[in-house]
């Protein structure tokens, strides 16, 4: 990282910081919210850019940990501890995610592509045709998980400043994870997937026991992001786990920029201002998003952080087989 | 269950089969001659839907609105592969998929600033509305009949347009071996273009051919693309052949699913497709050219 780039990054960390003593509750919970959808994509910025696995599936995870809560409760006004239900989402997303690794994993390329998105609209279908919580119409959470450690009442989830700054440590230490994973010799092994997956097995990687552990590592960072969704809105349904919401997320991870987990923040952060501000200018704002995207994608291939506009590339031509 | 029912359920699969096949044949063709895995596929199916509801009010004839519909089709997809998808071959998947998914935005915003929000039914042709009774109290519509017989005989075609003609044979070498097909002199960037606005006519057709049985809604086309997705799958990338063993498989075990396992079936395609993902995961006809 450059100085000028750390110096961004201390500057953009103070100004979360220091927000909710700035701003209205409208943009605590705002970045709140994307701050969530941050975790989310960094978690998936481990598969898709550092690992070199393109998954349109990854809404499974985040969707499955939400309704774990709600699950988890009893009935729906009692509220269940975030210390028992928190951990319970997380593990049932990484089981999730191991079981469906497993089985995509032995496909690669557009094959990956097309198999992760099945089986996430398998996982779809199972919330939306069954009864289990609510059908297509989902299910309400009417209590937020209380967080108290014994008699100790620690922070309120209830209230949105605590939220927020929830959620800011829920993205330091998520950021912090992943950077020393990928420090780590398995980080290396990865990357070394990601360029080039015959050399590490010739190197004696069992590669396979590798992309699935990165497959369930994320999976259950994305149950955690999908669980503090479903606390924030207090409502689950089937739309958490549609493909769009993959999508989106795939989006934010390229918009900026892949494999270094920053990228996926900043993107987060595009991406859910870009729709807002869409949204506010007209019914048809789909049509200004679709728009966005594909400028996006063709000029910004590496992303807001990776680096320029890519205009000489695409205007010399990139047509033809 | 008795024979009527089940006579019922085989043409309800049959029927349901060859139209996932008419949409997976575009899909597995375009990724197999071209390399681009397309999002905006099931687009297709849904703008043919909502062209047989537009066109069928304007000239008054189902008959009318689906050829007029499938030459615009041709057209439309002519025009797109130069527009757009010829951009995409050099780049990666996950740019094809992103751009592709903003390509269905796009399409889906369109369609509801033209025709709305709403869900449209398409009137059954006057000589295609009856019924054939089944016993005492069932019947089966004659227009799904139709549909059935309509998509076996464009299937029937595309295999002979593949097999058989010149054209065909262009694109079979396109798929087993791009440059070399190009050194020979083909012009594989118009057998490219071919080969696009082929699987777009395809699926605007399905769309087309099925909306009087259906209605017309929102959202039709992603439902589609998946399983088509799950079809192509199965059959083996690039594989025509598979893509039409693989719908009809999934057109039975669907429409069976349905009546049997009615809260589950949902997820028996995907149930499918991964046990066959265990048992062969390259799909059941992998690599076989055309």
């Amino acid at each position: 990282m450059s100085k000028a780039r750390r110096a961004l990054l201390l500057l953009a960390l103070l100004a979360l910081v220091a927000l909710p003593a700035l701003t209205g509750k409208f943009y605590v919970e705002l970045v709140a919210k994307i701050m969530i959808m941050a975790v989310f994509a960094m978690s998936l910025d481990l598969l898709v850019g550092v690992t070199g696995l393109v998954s349109l599936g990854h809404a499974a995870f985040f969707g499955l940990a939400g309704y774990v809560l709600v699950l988890a409760a009893p009935d729906k006004y009692a509220a269940v501890s975030l210390w028992t239900s928190l951990p319970l989402a997380v593990i049932a997303s990484a089981l999730l995610a191991l079981v469906i690794g497993a089985l995509a994993l032995r496909t690669r390329g557009v094959y990956f592509i097309m198999v992760t998105l099945a089986f996430s609209q398998m996982v779809y279908f199972v919330f939306h045709d069954t009864r289990v919580a609510g059908g297509s119409d989902g299910t309400y959470l009417y209590t937020k998980p209380q967080t108290n450690i014994g008699s100790w009442a620690t922070f309120d989830l209830a209230n949105s400043t605590h939220f927020y700054y929830a959620m800011l440590v829920l993205l330091i230490v998520s950021f912090a994870f992943l950077r020393i994973l990928l420090a780590s010799r398995f980080g290396h092994a990865l990357r070394g997937i990601r360029s080039n997956e015959q050399r590490m097995r010739a190197l004696g990687f069992n590669t396979y026991a590798y992309k699935l552990a990165a497959f369930t590592i994320a999976g259950a960072i994305a149950g955690l992001a999908g669980y503090f969704s479903a606390v924030q809105f207090g409502f689950v349904n089937p739309e958490m786990i549609s493909w769009h919401q993959s999508a989106n997320v795939l989006l934010m991870v390229i918009l900026g920029g892949m494999g270094n987990l920053l990228g996926a923040i900043v993107g987060a952060f595009a991406l859910v201002l870009t729709q807002d501000l869409f949204s506010s200018l007209t019914k048809h704002w789909l049509l200004l998003m679709g728009g966005f995207v594909i400028a996006a994608v063709m000029l910004l291939p590496r992303g807001l952080t990776g680096g320029g506009l890519a205009w000489k590339g695409w205007l010399r031509g990139v047509r033809g087989g | 269950m008795d024979i009527q029912v089940f006579l019922i359920q085989v043409l309800n699969s049959v029927q349901y089969g060859l139209l996932l096949f008419l949409v997976a044949s575009g899909l597995t063709l375009i990724f197999g001659i071209m390399g681009v895995i397309n999002l905006a596929h099931g687009s297709f199916y849904m703008l043919g839907a909502y062209a047989a509801f537009v066109l069928s009010s304007l000239t008054g004839s189902l008959f009318w609105a689906i050829s007029l519909g499938t030459v615009l089709a041709v057209a439309f997809g002519y025009l797109l592969e130069w527009a757009f998808f010829s951009f995409l071959y050099r780049r990666d998947h996950l740019q094809q998929v992103l751009l592709t998914y903003g390509l269905i935005l796009v399409f889906e915003e369109l369609r509801s600033v033209a025709v709305g929000d709403d869900v449209h039914g398409v009137p059954v042709p006057a000589a295609l509305s009856a019924s054939i009774p089944l016993g005492s109290t069932m019947s089966y519509p004659v227009y799904n009949l139709f549909i059935s017989a309509a998509c076996l005989t464009v299937a029937a075609l595309l295999f002979l347009l593949l097999r058989r003609s010149r054209l065909g044979m262009m694109i079979r070498a396109g798929a087993s071996n791009r440059e070399m097909t190009r050194s020979l002199g083909i012009d594989i960037n118009f057998v490219f273009r071919i080969v696009f606005a082929l699987g777009v006519a395809l699926a605007a057709f399905a769309g087309m051919v099925n909306a009087p049985a259906s209605s017309v809604y929102p959202g039709m086309g992603n439902q589609v693309l998946i399983v088509c997705f799950v079809v192509v799958v199965i059959g083996g990338i690039g594989s025509v052949s598979g893509a039409l063993v693989a719908a009809l498989l999934i057109g039975f075990i669907d429409t069976f699913g349905k009546v049997f396992l009615p809260d589950y079936s949902g997820m028996l395609v995907y149930l499918l497709m991964a046990v066959i993902l265990v048992w062969r995961p390259e799909g059941l006809f992998r690599q076989r050219a055309v």
